[in-house]
């Protein structure tokens, strides 16, 4: 089986519910008892069509405010792949929740209103993506009914995105134009009959060529240990296990490997999953290995190819998403979760702010605030073991959390 | 041998997930209902702890309301694994005056687990209830996060949840919160089916066509049990061949026809199915905001 995770962005009204709930419909994915709750909600409200929106709009809150206002995540399978999707909101305050959607998505959908094309909204949207390295992107031009499902616009709102894709240093990204009407349903499951001038797939046919066999690119593979599973029953006395997810490439049985932090160095031994043996780990597997020697290893140290040391770092670069009410300062300490590791850290320097809509920085910054991206310092209390998050998107992330609430309240990509 | 270890990505999650639990909690537990998704949840432990034993016990909320054959099974279960079972009961809450037992026609005590489960974590101090609750089940839950962090009272704040970038949990509480987990949050109910399927995993007999008798209300199929279940004069009763396709209480779980009557059956109905699961859950057709208000107040 194969799971594809997507993000969505676009700005409130775009028709980003509408779109999930078309995908939905015509994947035939929507229960009878939910498409009768649909219709009825719809009539009652006096419309004329089906409000696809009304499928994955979750909170009372946001039924009475009719938007968006948390991720929500919606599913649904063809063929022999699942889809997630990322339901997050476009509203210009919500970059913190764009980013967290974005940050386990393979893949991005941005909406564009035809009427409006590209606006700043969407150069923020696709910062974000940009920003979180997502592979696949695709840009859906919607309400092209109410263009006149005019190629001149598609083409024009085209050109108009990709002057921002020049911006960017991310040359490995796919970008994918489509003109859908999320309304009636062109090109989104079924190919359009009023655009007989486009002549490519539609946005479920695009996601259906997505690879999901590599979450993240890159090919050095590291071990954060979890947990170490030391039995002690009588089969297993002398059994001393490493479990861990392993992330950024494949781990074999033979492989040299040195664990970090100790700098011990041995080699794999075995690679269980319960109770059957393996001779590879690929990537985003859950495993349990064990190694030729008896070395002490504890939770949070890692274990890496001996020729493909990470950097080991007490001190972090990083670009800087804030996610919280409070502000981050100079001088302020935090916890800094790096996958399954814990050390504390003090802001040592702010040092620019990121406009988050590649118009440039503001290095004149005191604080961050809720929604700022910048360039900032930090100082560790114990090293981490760290690759630049272009290079390894899971061992180059984490997360601040605040040691008075114990709320996540920001994220960072190791420079 | 086997080449490599990938296979299936959610069950990865969901074994990264049970590891973080249990690295980051002092007390966790294990929410047993006994139904396939809690079934399932022990399937994913014994593996995520491997040669080891699963490192925490399992709590059942008993209504009182349960079908036989879902605690029978739950006793054997645990006596095979070599598990601890914690069992707390709703009767207990009524007798003790904390709660008042539902009348009427749509009585069940689907509500009342609640007072119940927040007792058993104060008296245990657990701090991680891990439970089986799947985001695609409705939509108040497609808002869930993995680590949901739960207040003294058991709230639910789902305005100011924390959010959970790329897979670092991060599980620091304050002192009386707690935690609820869910392992299996990106499953779909055909994920949990097929993963029984595939894994060969025992589930109770009631997931499985049998001959049951029921009465027919609301167009829905009610067991026939007058000590449970309230039953109006003119709601007759008759015997039909049925299964469940979600198991909580007799008073608030219908059946649905079926011939199905193993797994590769099933999975095929399921496949098929137009009604949603939670379509048979009596308790959420009171009103669209059901489960929202009941999260809000500690269910889980
Ligand atoms: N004419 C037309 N209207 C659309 C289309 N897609 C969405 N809408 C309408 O635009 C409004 C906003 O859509 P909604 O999906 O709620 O936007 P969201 O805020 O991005 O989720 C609704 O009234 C939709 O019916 C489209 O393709 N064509």
């Amino acid at each position: 089986m194969e799971v594809l995770k997507i993000a969505t962005a676009g700005s409130v009204d775009d028709g980003k519910s509408t779109l999930i709930g078309r995908i939905l419909y015509d994947t035939k994915s929507l229960t009878t008892d939910k498409l009768e709750a649909i219709e009825k909600t719809s009539k009652r409200r006096g419309y004329d069509y089906l409000d696809f929106s009304l499928a994955t709009d979750g909170l009372v809150a946001e039924r009475e405010q009719g938007i968006t206002i948390d991720v929500a995540h919606i599913y649904f399978s063809q063929g022999h792949r699942s889809y997630i999707i990322a339901d997050t909101p476009g509203h210009i305050e919500y970059t913190r929740n764009m980013v967290t959607g974005a940050s386990t998505s393979q893949a991005s959908i941005i909406l564009i209103d035809a009427r409006k094309g590209v606006i700043e909204q969407t150069y923020r949207h696709f910062f974000i993506n940009n920003l979180l390295r997502v592979k696949d992107i695709v840009v859906a031009i919607n309400k092209m009914d109410l263009v006149d499902y005019s190629e001149e616009i598609f083409n024009k709102i085209k050109s108009d995105f990709q002057q921002i894709l020049d911006k960017t240093d991310y040359q490995e990204q796919n970008v994918s134009f489509i003109p859908v009407s999320a309304l009636h349903g062109d090109n989104v499951v079924h190919a359009s009959k009023n655009m007989p001038w486009y002549n490519g797939t539609t946005v479920l046919g695009h996601l259906e060529t997505l690879d999901t066999s590599k979450i993240y690119s890159g090919n050095t593979p590291r071990f954060p240990i979890q947990t170490v599973v030391r039995p002690k029953t009588e089969g297993y006395h002398d059994f001393r296990g490493y479990s861990g997810k392993v992330c950024g490439g494949d781990l074999s049985v033979g492989d040299e490997i040195m664990v970090l932090p100790s700098q011990t160095e041995s080699k794999v031994k075995e690679i269980f999953v319960h109770d059957q043996q393996f001779d590879t780990a690929v990537q985003s597997s859950s495993v349990t290995l064990t190694l030729a020697n008896d070395i002490n290893v504890s939770r949070g140290d890692m274990i890496v190819k001996k020729d493909e040391l990470p950097s080991i770092l007490k001190e972090v670069n990083a670009t800087v998403c804030w996610m919280d009410s409070t502000q981050l300062r100079s001088r302020n300490k935090y916890i800094l979760q790096h996958g399954v590791n814990k050390v504390l850290s003090i802001v040592t320097d702010i040092k620019h702010k990121i406009h988050p809509d590649f118009s440039g920085i503001d290095s004149d910054v005191r604080q961050l605030e809720m929604n700022d991206i910048a360039e900032v310092s930090f100082k560790l209390n114990r090293p981490i073991y760290a690759d630049p998050f272009t290079e390894n998107r899971e061992n180059g992330a984490f997360i601040l959390i605040d040691q008075n609430t114990n709320n996540t309240v920001g994220v960072g990509f190791i420079r | 041998m086997n080449t490599t270890a990938s296979i299936n990505p959610l069950e990865n999650e969901a074994i990264y997930i049970l590891r973080e639990v249990v690295a980051q909690f002092e007390r966790p537990v294990l929410l047993f209902s006994g139904g396939k998704d809690s079934i399932t949840l022990v399937r994913l432990a014994q593996k995520a702890f491997y040669p080891g034993k699963i490192p925490f016990p399992l709590l059942h909320i008993d209504t009182g309301h349960n079908f036989p054959e879902t605690i029978e099974f739950r006793d054997r279960l645990v006596k095979e694994l070599g598990l601890e079972l914690i069992v707390r009961k709703v009767q207990q809450s009524i007798d003790e005056g904390k709660v008042i037992e539902e009348t009427g026609k749509y009585a069940s005590r689907n509500m009342l687990q609640t007072s119940t489960l927040l007792d058993a974590i104060e008296e245990f101090k657990f701090d991680a209830c891990i439970g089986g609750a799947r985001r695609d089940e409705e939509k108040a839950r497609a808002k869930e996060r993995i680590f949901s962090v739960r207040d003294d009272f058991g709230q639910w704040d789902e305005k100011n949840q924390r959010p959970e970038l790329f897979d670092m949990l991060n599980g620091e509480i304050n002192l009386g919160q707690n935690v609820r987990v869910f392992p299996i949050s990106n499953w779909t109910e055909l994920d949990v089916w097929s993963y029984i399927e595939q894994e060969n995993i025992e589930i109770p007999s009631i997931y499985f066509a049998h001959k049951r008798k029921v009465f027919h209300r609301d167009g829905l199929i009610w067991s026939f049990d007058d000590d449970i279940v309230y039953r109006e004069e003119d709601e007759v009763c008759e015997e039909l061949t049925v299964r469940f396709r979600t198991v909580g209480d007799m008073s608030c779980t219908a059946a649905v026809l079926s011939d199905a009557g193993d797994i590769v059956s099933v999975v095929q109905e399921i496949r098929e199915a137009t009604i949603s699961e939670r379509g048979a859950r009596i308790d959420d057709k009171r009103s669209e905001a059901a489960m929202e208000k009941r999260k809000q107040q500690g269910y889980f």
